[in-house]
């Protein structure tokens, strides 16, 4: 009974939405037979007639001539093999075996410093906020290293490592910057907003790379004698400040869409500035801007494969360097397809999450 | 009286204010000043030289992708045209490219086909959620990894794909062609002012002319007469394997073509969902309205909907633009002689001339950022006026 | 002014790793550990091992002057530096001395504030094509697509050579080594140029070294050597002996497993190298010009081995590299190798 009444619903459904004219329905037929071509094509390559571990033989892959397809010429299918071997490489780049526990350890607690902020429905969330507080060291102190624990030089970090530090740390420092930059565009004083103004639009209105450049090659002749970053902190510096400017410009339309008269409200009131904006202004303008903050962060997660170019290995960076070893360096595809899989899961995750947000807005305001 | 004076400074706004703002000067200055000091130090103690003047020595290499002429005996400053121009060509032709396919793909995704709108969907997720770096690199390994030029793919008789590029037959303008240009160029101004003409009389009489028609067949047929008149004044030179390469022809380099495709592809997501939202911002009854006046849909969108949309698409592709303009910098990744890897990257290996050259580039990125949001600005303000009016 | 900058210092040092340029000894002796710039990975000349050991003739250099400082060549650590960035991470006191196959040029010289210290390898540029293609000469190569790693000399050679022989080229600069075997292999060009070193380097990672040939024509003179930061000449003098203490060693047969025999030698020279002499009646040795102990250049011979050593080990006819000596065979062999006298 009830699954003819399902089945009916589907009918009409698909009469609606799949067959309501016949240029609809050549459409239909169109995406089926795409869709069908593509994902044969696709799965046949990445599953089916894909060598893992063995090619058809049973023999173990070492390296791209005991792949399927180069002793056979007609098969297509990849050879996931070189993932297995470098995997070590692409989560922790060279990283010492001994001490990596410290890398897994952070990877493992990192959610648990991220679901405070991320959601406010959380057991015992305000005890999280306090870990979320303190990760920052946690983290830098495994994985650099410190008291009885050996230092590990960040030129041994690689991998999702580095693509992570990045991401999280530039995002998590620039926070800070971005509201400091927002409020000073927004101030009454003008030199103030006028430095910001010349801040922010001169970051955005250069490439990433150059700030790369910049930060690699000229740092250390701005800086004083005697202080020279490590080239992975330089990468940081930039990628923060390039952040920095990006997320200013999304709290300003939050704070734009603070009326005046609440302003004016509370400073009749007596609050001070800075009062009315703690209490007042930040608090809701945060709270507006915070998915066009997710977007900008997704756009900087990507981003942070830039630093391949100055000579950092990020997830991008030793996915070419595994490409470069003459004994792989034709199966880019099974490299590239890896990559872009694992930027994909964690880029999606965070537009999911801004579009849940955006809801969760909408319906909060209208209630 | 001291008490007083600290009252105000910390009372009195306008006093606070200025305090606050002369000393966040002069901590700038301060900061400025010893950056630049620390600067001049280190530079004089590495014996680093400074100045302008290696824009004029001889570059000493060559760009082999290049709208103008350019040997090793070129100057870095001609090196660094050279640069601006493939930034240029490599941005224009992706923004093109990009806003094409970015309207098509947030056309598709408000079709009424389950099916065929999510196809789009997964497309945009799938782009707009993967590093650009990447795209381009794929792209890159992709194309080089076609034929071999010995085994180049033939098609359409004189074009040939292989992975140093596709060679086509280039066009080779003989005497009287110019003729058949300035043709083209005199219709496309006269079919405007025919179409303002033929708008006027429509507002006066309510007749209807197909303007769009009319103006098409202005603007093909004309030089097409031209053309035969003046007795086909143009041959092609067709692409033929000599030696290591092909000679003669025209050439898209797989370097280019590989910028060109991971930058037009990414933004193109990006593009679609702008247009997508700016679509949907446009009131559903308005759209019914219309509808119910008797308006086919074609013309609802073209007339009711786009224009309507474009204002508030303009801004938010205007941020894309500039986006693929800053990314058209990675061409370093695959080696396409942009700004940032001619000049950029090997006139600063050459001469060492590290802060010199980074402030060029980069004052160079901010100019044309500038330039595209005024001309954007310039045709938002152009759009607004029309829908207003 | 100065508060602030040592307000900056203090901040940044918490931070930062610090280094300093003064006295480059100085510091090395107080940080235990020479930071030397080496290649981001060229086989034979810089490259880690799979047990992620760096070997090669330039990274011996390295350790060489680790041998005199410390008397223990273990004491590196290596920087991988690109072509690009090779130079103002010197400048900048990251590390104390660049070996990793650099051309000794006069603009390098002396404007980009660097000092070379000498020659570890007689280089050429090279041209390197498939065996198919049938050429057997660079002048055969007109209309070629020729591949080149950029932020080198090698670019402006290739210019040189093909203008002065009235042919065109198309150039497909690449960034580093490895992208430039990946264009080549795939046939987006025709030639792969760089120095002969790197060539034959490249070649012996190919799965099918004997399908490319180096062609003959040798088009520049790319002395390569070490480099330290200008304006520090003790420090120059130690990294200049340290490799000419290799090479001497060589011409006078000291070899790591003879050593300790040659300190019993006749040869006034050779007691003088291994500091079993005294200058003059001071009782102490030649170490004391350099400021290092006695037995400087005896712990680089023990420890790395004389130039010939490191040359077949990592380069040489027996190594999957494969280069003969010639330019790089003493003068007495036929080469130009030629270390001054060590008095």
């Amino acid at each position: 009974m009830s699954s003819i009444v399902y089945s009916n619903k589907f009918l009409i459904w698909s009469k609606k939405n799949l067959f309501s004219s016949w240029i609809n329905t050549l459409l239909t037929v169109l995406s089926i037979y795409f869709i069908y071509e593509v994902s044969v094509f696709f799965l046949d390559w990445a599953v089916f007639k894909a060598d893992f571990l063995t090619n058809f033989r049973g023999e173990r892959i070492i390296d791209r001539t005991f792949c399927s397809k180069n002793i056979e010429p007609g098969s297509y299918g990849a050879c996931w093999a070189i993932i297995h071997v470098r995997f070590y490489q692409f989560m922790y780049g060279f990283y010492p075996a001994a001490e990596v526990w410290r890398v897994n350890l952070v990877f493992f607690l990192l959610p648990f410093a991220l679901v405070a902020i991320f959601f406010d429905k959380v057991p015992f969330r305000k005890y999280l906020l306090y870990f979320t507080l303190a990760f920052p060291f946690i983290a830098f102190y495994l994985l650099y290293g410190g008291p009885s624990l050996t230092t590990v030089g960040t030129n041994k970090w690689g991998g999702l490592l580095v693509t992570l530090f990045l991401g999280v740390t530039g995002i998590a420092l620039a926070f800070p910057l971005s509201i400091a930059l927002a409020l000073g565009r927004r101030s009454n004083m003008p030199i103030i907003s006028l430095l910001c103004v010349i801040f922010i639009e001169f970051i955005r209105g250069v490439p990433l790379i150059t700030l790369l450049f910049t930060a690699n090659v000229m740092l250390p002749l701005f800086l004083p004698d005697g202080v020279s970053p490590d080239n992975l902190l330089r990468a940081l510096v930039a990628v923060t400040l390039f952040q920095s400017a990006y997320m200013a410009e999304a709290i300003r339309g939050g704070l734009q869409a603070i009326p005046r008269g609440q302003i004016e409200a509370a400073r009749s009131m007596g609050l001070t500035y800075w009062q009315s904006t703690r209490k007042i202004v930040l608090p809701q303008a945060l709270r507006i801007s915070i998915p066009p903050i997710v977007n900008t962060s997704i756009g900087l997660f990507k981003d942070t494969s830039l630093v391949l170019i100055i000579g950092l290995f990020d997830l991008l960076g030793i996915g070419r360097a595994a490409l470069a070893d003459m004994t792989w360096t034709k199966l880019y595809y099974e490299v590239y397809v890896f990559v872009a899989i694992v930027f994909f899961i964690f880029c999606f995750a965070m537009s999911r999450y801004s579009l849940y947000l955006e809801k969760k807005l909408k319906t909060d305001n209208s209630s | 009286m001291q008490n007083n004076f600290l009252r105000k400074l910390i009372f009195d706004e306008k006093i606070r204010s200025i305090v606050i703002q002369t000393l966040v000067i002069g901590f700038f200055a301060l900061l400025v000043y010893s950056i630049s000091q620390t600067t001049a130090y280190n530079l004089e103690k590495r014996g680093i030289g400074t100045g302008f003047e290696f824009l004029g020595m001889s570059a000493g290499y060559d760009i082999s992708f290049s709208l103008i002429d350019f040997t090793s005996k070129d100057t870095h400053l001609r090196a660094y045209y050279v640069g601006v121009l493939n930034t240029l060509l490599v941005s224009i032709c992706g923004i093109f490219l990009a806003t094409i396919l970015g309207f098509l793909v947030g056309i598709i995704r408000l079709s009424s086909n389950w099916l065929f709108r999510n196809i789009a969907y997964v497309y945009v997720e799938f782009t707009r959620n993967v590093p650009v770096l990447l795209q381009i690199i794929l792209w890159y390994s992709i194309l080089i990894h076609l034929p071999k030029i010995k085994k180049a793919i033939q098609f359409f008789e004189y074009f040939y794909l292989s992975n140093r590029g596709l060679y086509s037959p280039a066009p080779i303008f003989k005497e009287g062609f110019s003729v058949v240009t300035w043709s083209f160029i005199l219709a496309i101004i006269f079919s405007f002012f025919l179409r303002k003409f033929l708008k006027n009389k429509q507002n006066q009489t309510g007749k209807q002319f197909p303007i769009f028609s009319i103006m098409s067949a202005i603007i093909i047929f004309t030089p097409v007469v031209f053309f035969y008149i003046m007795g086909m004044p143009l041959e092609f030179e067709h692409p033929i394997l000599k030696g290591f390469n092909f000679k003669g022809g025209m050439v898209i380099r797989p370097e280019f073509a590989g910028m060109l495709l991971g930058l037009s592809i990414y933004t193109a997501a990006f593009i679609s969902e702008t247009v997508r939202s700016g679509i949907i911002a446009v009131s559903k009854g308005q759209r019914e309205a219309s509808q119910a006046l008797g308006l086919k849909s074609s013309l609802v969108m073209r007339l009711i909907v786009i224009p309507q949309a474009l204002r508030v698409i303009i801004p938010p592709l205007t941020s894309q633009y500039l986006n693929l303009t800053k990314n058209s910098s990675l061409g370093i990744a695959i080696g396409y002689s942009d700004l940032v890897h001619g000049f950029g990257g090997i006139s600063l290996n050459q001469t060492g001339k590290a802060i010199e050259i980074m402030l060029i580039v980069m004052v160079t990125y901010l100019i044309m950022s500038l330039t595209i949001s005024v001309l954007m600005n310039f045709y938002n303000r152009m759009v607004q006026f029309k829908g207003n009016a | 002014m100065r508060q602030l900058k040592s307000l900056l210092m203090a901040l940044t040092l918490v931070l930062f790793t610090s280094t300093s340029f003064a006295a480059t000894l100085d510091d090395v002796k107080a940080r235990g550990m020479l930071k030397c710039g080496s290649n981001t990975g060229l086989a034979g000349f810089g490259l880690p091992n799979d047990a992620g050991v760096w070997e090669g003739i330039d990274v011996d250099v390295c350790r060489a002057v680790a041998a005199a400082v410390f008397g223990d060549a273990t004491k590196v650590e290596f920087v991988p530096t690109t072509s690009k960035v090779r130079f103002t991470v010197l400048q900048s006191g990251e590390i104390d001395m660049l070996s990793r196959n650099t051309t000794w040029t006069l603009q390098r010289d002396v404007e980009l504030g660097l000092e070379f210290v000498g020659v570890n390898y007689y280089d050429g540029q090279g041209f390197m094509v498939p065996a198919s293609l049938g050429v057997s000469s660079a002048s055969e190569l007109d209309g070629a697509s020729v591949c080149i790693q950029v932020g080198t000399t090698t670019e402006m050679n290739l210019a040189d050579y093909f203008s002065a022989n009235g042919m065109s080229y198309e150039a497909v600069p690449v960034e580093t080594n490895s992208e430039a075997d990946a264009a080549y292999t795939a046939g987006r060009c025709d030639v792969y140029t760089t120095d002969a070193s790197g060539l034959y380097a490249s070649r012996a990672g190919y799965p099918d070294p004997s399908a490319h040939v180096v062609l003959p024509e040798i088009v520049s003179k790319e002395p390569l050597g070490p480099s330290v930061r200008h304006g520090d000449g003790a420090w120059a003098d130690i990294v200049r002996w340290s490799l000419n203490a290799m090479i001497i060693a060589e011409e006078k047969g000291i070899t790591s497993s003879n050593v300790d025999e040659m300190k019993n030698s006749k040869d006034p020279e050779v007691l003088r190298l291994l500091g079993v002499a005294q200058v003059g009646d001071t009782g102490a040795g030649y170490g004391q010009w350099l400021g290092l102990s006695d037995d400087w250049a005896y712990q680089i011979i023990k420890q790395v081995g004389n130039y010939s050593e490191s040359f077949e080990k990592h380069i040489g006819p027996n190594t999957p590299i494969n280069i003969q000596r010639g330019l790089n065979a003493l003068y007495k062999d036929g080469g130009i190798l030629y270390a001054p006298p060590f008095r």
